[in-house]
This record gives structure tokens, sequence and C-alpha cells, in this order.
């Protein structure tokens, strides 16, 4: 079952009298359950494209289904909700809110997004730091935990509402090797644990050879896509 | 809405010093202007109970047009025991009238057998006018206060007793043309010397009533002026409506009005005073705003611009505009809470310690008087939701441009 389909997607930027075609007619189908990466160089379009699947960024012209919606058309508060319902995000930088402990952390969504009750959200954030192997620093601040466990915390943040989509951000881009690997080891786990579809842009080859499907991105064009396994197709 | 409370409490402890300071500016305001209400009001009420107590009475009743001629004292103008009578029984039957007092208003000669001058005098009953103006006898500055004045004795204000070279237990005669245009003299005995005061009847001398019927030659019990005095001055203002309806539905044979009722705010130029003080009071509350409003923006402000990164987070996760910019309101609404609070108990234990230190001060020729600041709870209360609504104000465009900002340009501000 597809879950993301782009078709004749396109994005231009207006600054002035500049315009900047970001991203210029893509096709593309996601599957379900996939671990689908978009590569290519900086400014090629990715991240642009990853910004328009996470309804952050309003596609100027073709269409967007994800999860079974529409969501060219969305408003700022429709958005804002379809992503609260969907979607999960991983950055770069890990974006943990630093006032919050770690089991603040991943209770946000459900606390201040989704109206989780007290009861329930405790089990659920328990068991999301649980499967990332945080149970013990639960009670840490981001500031008091590594590079590696805020990204383990920042997955569980982006799983913690059943998510069926997670958009990465160069999730290793500032993580040494080895904490990159275990980050990607356990993404991949999390997938196969509850079927999540994870979605990278990424540089990182470490990524690109763990992923079912690349997507090549040269000048806001889709160039080829590679598939190691799995669904998805140009 | 809790949450926000608790991730908004968070937020300002991450900014300990900054939250601290602006709240110790907050809290500057709020002291000075709850200082400023207690000491100026304990000022204005006891200047306004001077007025008030030892001379004008709370309120004055008078025949209509009194007022308006009582500087040539006209005793054509007095009113009649009918009417009289009819002011008493409606002051009898009032639950907010402690006390009141009839006056006979006259201008007469006065000699010490050798010279002779004009004085202005006020003719009493003792008792009645000793429940209604309890701080008189304070304003007799030689002689005996126990009791007022007895028939035969008269106080004069001190420039008369000065500029005639009289003392306590003088004789002197008075003079006075009555009503009709005929003449009349009378022997008195200084009793006393009477300290003057600014405001209407404040430099006039004082005999009994009876004597001042005996040498005006009044038959009955026809006076110039009732002074009245309220169980509670707070209660002016109703009072006043009601007495002004009540006399003023009260009309002659030609349909005029036979009453006029007077507050003191009316009769005594203190009152202007009493005013600027209001203004004061009001320019004070003004400062305060700005104080609060100038701090909790710019701390909102800077609140903003550094976690523009963190806005762009929860917006990402999908946290609606409208609660991300409830948490910067709240933000807001806490440090207003904050300064306002400890603000509040500094301002008590001020006014506590001051009315403990027992300062006093002088004012005109009074001395040694105390000072006693006092606040009612209704302006804590009112201080109090000034600071937290013009906190929330201040806080409402920055939360407002954190509401709006775009994820994107959120999630690259570095």
């Amino acid at each position: 079952m597809s879950l993301i389909v782009a078709n004749e997607l396109e994005k231009t930027y207006v600054a002035g009298d500049i315009k900047v075609e970001a991203i210029r007619g893509v096709d593309f189908t996601i599957e379900a359950a996939s671990f689908v990466s978009f590569i290519g160089p900086s400014g090629s379009g990715k991240s642009t494209l990853l910004n328009m699947i996470g309804c952050l960024d309003p596609p100027t012209s073709g269409n967007l289904v994800v999860a079974g919606q529409e969501i060219t058309g969305l408003n700022r508060q429709e958005a804002a909700r379809f992503r609260g319902e969907h979607i999960g995000f991983v950055f770069q930088d890990f974006n943990l809110i630093p006032v919050l402990t770690v089991f603040e952390n991943v209770e946000y969504p459900l606390q201040m997004v989704q109206n989780w009750p007290k009861a329930k959200r405790r089990s659920r954030v328990l068991e999301m730091l649980d499967a990332v192997g945080m149970a013990d620093q639960a009670h840490k601040y981001p500031s008091q935990i590594s590079g590696g466990q805020k990204q383990r915390v920042a997955v569980a943040r982006a799983l913690v509402t059943n998510a069926k989509l997670v958009l990465a951000d160069e999730p290793t881009a500032n993580l040494d090797r080895e904490t990159a690997g275990r980050i990607i080891d356990l993404m991949k786990k999390m997938r196969d644990e509850f079927a999540t579809t994870f979605v990278f842009s990424t540089h990182d080859p470490r990524i690109v050879d763990n992923v079912e499907i690349t997507f090549a991105i040269e000048d806001g064009k889709l160039m080829r896509n590679e598939i190691a396994a799995g669904g998805g197709h140009a | 809405m809790l949450n926000i409370f608790k991730l908004a409490a968070r937020n300002l402890l991450r900014y300990k010093r900054r939250t601290l300071l602006t709240s110790m500016l907050i809290t500057l305001g709020v002291v000075a202007v709850l200082l400023f209400i207690s000491v100026s009001g304990s000022f204005k009420a006891m200047m306004v109970g001077q007025i008030t107590d030892s001379m004008l009475g709370h309120l004055q009743v008078h025949k209509k047009g009194y007022v308006a001629s009582v500087d040539s004292l006209p005793l054509n103008r007095n009113l009649t025991g009918k009417q009289v009578n009819k002011v008493k029984q409606l002051l009898e039957e009032s639950e907010a009238v402690e006390a009141f007092s009839m006056r006979i208003k006259l201008g007469a000669m006065f000699s010490n057998f050798t010279e002779t001058t004009n004085i202005r005098l006020n003719a009493v009953s003792p008792l009645a006018e000793m429940a209604t103006a309890p701080l008189l006898t304070e304003r007799i500055i030689d002689g005996e206060k126990d009791g007022l004045i007895k028939p035969g004795e008269i106080l004069i204000p001190e420039l008369v007793a000065k500029g005639m070279k009289v003392k306590v237990g003088d004789a002197i005669v008075l003079v006075a043309n009555n009503k009709d245009g005929s003449v009349n003299g009378q022997n008195f005995m200084v009793r006393g010397i009477l300290e003057g005061i600014s405001g209407p009847g404040g430099r006039d001398g004082m005999i009994h009533i009876n004597d001042a019927r005996s040498l005006l030659r009044i038959q009955g019990p026809e006076v110039s002026e009732i002074a009245i005095r309220l169980k509670d001055i707070d209660d002016l203002a109703p009072v006043f409506a009601a007495f002004k309806q009540e006399l003023g539905s009260i009309r002659n044979k030609m349909d005029k009005p036979l009453f006029e009722v007077h507050t003191w705010e009316k009769l005594s130029p203190f009152f202007n005073i009493a005013k600027m003080i209001d203004l004061m009071t009001l320019f004070i509350k003004i400062m305060l705003v700005a104080i609060v409003l100038v701090s909790i923006m710019n701390v909102m402000i800077m609140a903003v611009f550094e976690r523009i990164n963190e806005i762009g987070t929860i917006a990402a996760i999908g946290t609606a505009p409208a609660k991300i910019m409830g948490l910067f309101v709240v933000e807001g609404f806490l440090m207003g809470i904050l300064g306002t609070a400890i603000g509040t108990v500094l301002s008590l234990a001020s006014i506590y310690a001051m009315n403990i230190s027992q300062i006093s001060f002088d004012f005109g020729r009074q001395t040694g008087l105390l000072l006693s600041p006092a606040i009612a709870t209704s302006d804590v209360v009112i201080i109090g939701l000034i600071v937290v609504a013009i906190s929330v104000l201040a806080s409402l465009q920055p939360a407002w441009k954190a509401a709006r900002m775009d994820p994107i340009t959120a999630l690259r501000h570095v």
C-alpha cells in the first residue's frame, strides 16, 4: 500500500524578481513500512522535498498524498494537526526541548499535541523509551546525555504517537561513526517493530547502504532510484 | 492548560537571572505604587478628617441659595422652624447619620470697649456640635476645651484675638443687625481662642446658639445651616444622593426647591488638593504600567528570539499555533504574577513597619501628626490585576510572532 504519492510536484521560491525552481515536476511513490532515502548534493532540493512531505512547506503545484490525504491545500492549522497525527520528525541537531527531561520530551507530542490521558501517556512513553534503550535515562535532561542518546530520544519522540511516517533530515550528521551506526540500526528495528515508514534526507553513505530505496535528486529533479529491497518506484 | 503553565514555568527558570531581574523591576513598580497609595491615602484621609471633623462636617443642608450668598451671611435665608423639622426628621431616620448640628451663622461688630472690628460667628449647640465636629475642641489653642461653649461665652478666632489684644477671660460686646434691620448688643466673656483653618468658616468665632437667638431676636428654632456627620465617610456619595433626592423633592409654593445639600468636597478648597493627590496616584499607576509593559515586552521578545529553533521544533511536531502563543503569553503572565506577589508582600510589610515606627509629620500649624498608611484590599487587587493584564498584553505581540513563525525558517535558525 502506498503511503506517499507525489505527482508532478513543483516548488518555486520567489525573491523579488528572482525565481528559484527548487523542485521541478517530481513523481514518486513510497510504500508503507519502507526505509527510504533522498540523496543529492547541497541545494539539490532533497530537504525541500522532505519539508513538502512533512507538511511544513506547501508545493507550488502538483499533487502530494500522504497517508491517504491530499496535503497540498492544507492551511496552517490543518497542516499542524496532520503533522501531529501522522508524522514524526528526527532532526540533525536532535532538537530536544532543553527544559524537559528525556521522559517529558517523549511525552510532549502525546501531552501537547494529541492530549492523551496521563496513565496511557506514561505507559506509552515508557514503552518507547524501553524500545530505544533510554528507559534508565528518563529523568535526565538533554544536557545530561550524549549526542547518540539524544538522537535515540528524538526517535522515541517521533514514534511515540504511532506516526505512520518518520522524516529524518540528516539524522546522523552530528554523530560519530559508531553512534551513527547504532542509530541507523535502531531506526531499522523500529521500522520492523512498528511498521513505520522512515524517509531520510542524507549525505551519509551508511544510511544509503541501509535503506531499501534511494532517490537521487539533482537540480530539483529526480534523476534515478535504486531499489535494494522492498517496494517503491519513481 | 496546566501543561502549558508547567512548560512556561520551566522556561522562566531556564533564565533565572533574567526572570528575577524582570520580576524585581515589576516588584519595584508595585511597591512604589502601593506605598504611594497608602501614604498619600493616609495623608489625604487625615487632611479630610481634619477639615470635616473640626469644622465642616461631611454634609451640609441650607436653604436654597444660601451657599451662593454665604459671604453676606444673610439672615433672611435661614431655614424656618418647619423646614428644620423636616430635615431633622430625615436625619434622625437615616441609619448612615452619626450626628448633626444646627448652626446660626452671623456677622457682628466686635468691641473690646476700646476698639471695634467685624467678626463672623457660628452659633451652635455644644453637644451636637462636638458630636458633629469631634476635632473642633482641638482647635481651641487657649482656654477651656471641655464642653466647648456655654451661654454668655465666646470663642474668638486667633487673628481677632491678636488684632484686638483680647485674652481669655476678657469681657467683650457683640452688636449685630437683626433680620428686621434693628440692632442689638450683648456682652460676652472670652472663653477661648480658636485656631484658624483654611476653608469656609475656618476663621469664624463661636457662641452658644441661644445667645445668637437672643442677640438676633430670633424666635423659634430657625437656623442657617445643618452640618451632618456620617458614620462612615465612604458612604458619602450614596447618602448625598439620597438626601439630595429626598430634600430636592420638597418644593415651595412657587414650585422651586426649598433646600440645597452640599458635600464637604463642594464646600472646601482642600478637595482640589485631594484631587491632585488622586491625579498623582494616576500618574504613578501609568508609570507602573509603562515599567511592566517595557520590561515584559523586552523579555518576551528576547525569549522568542532565543528560542526560534525550539519554536520551529514544537511547530514541526504538530503543536497548534494557538498553543505556541499560549505558551509565551503564560510566561508573561507568570512573570507578572511573580512580580505582583513579591511586590504586594513587600508593600504590606513596609506599611506594617511604617505603622509600627510611628512616623509623625507637621502640616501647617499642626505638628506631630501621625502617619498611619493603610491600603485597601480593593487597591491591592486593582494594582495586581493591572500588572497581570499589562504583562499579558505585553506578551501578546512576541507570542503572536512565535505562533506565526514559519517552522522551516525557525528550524534553520542557528
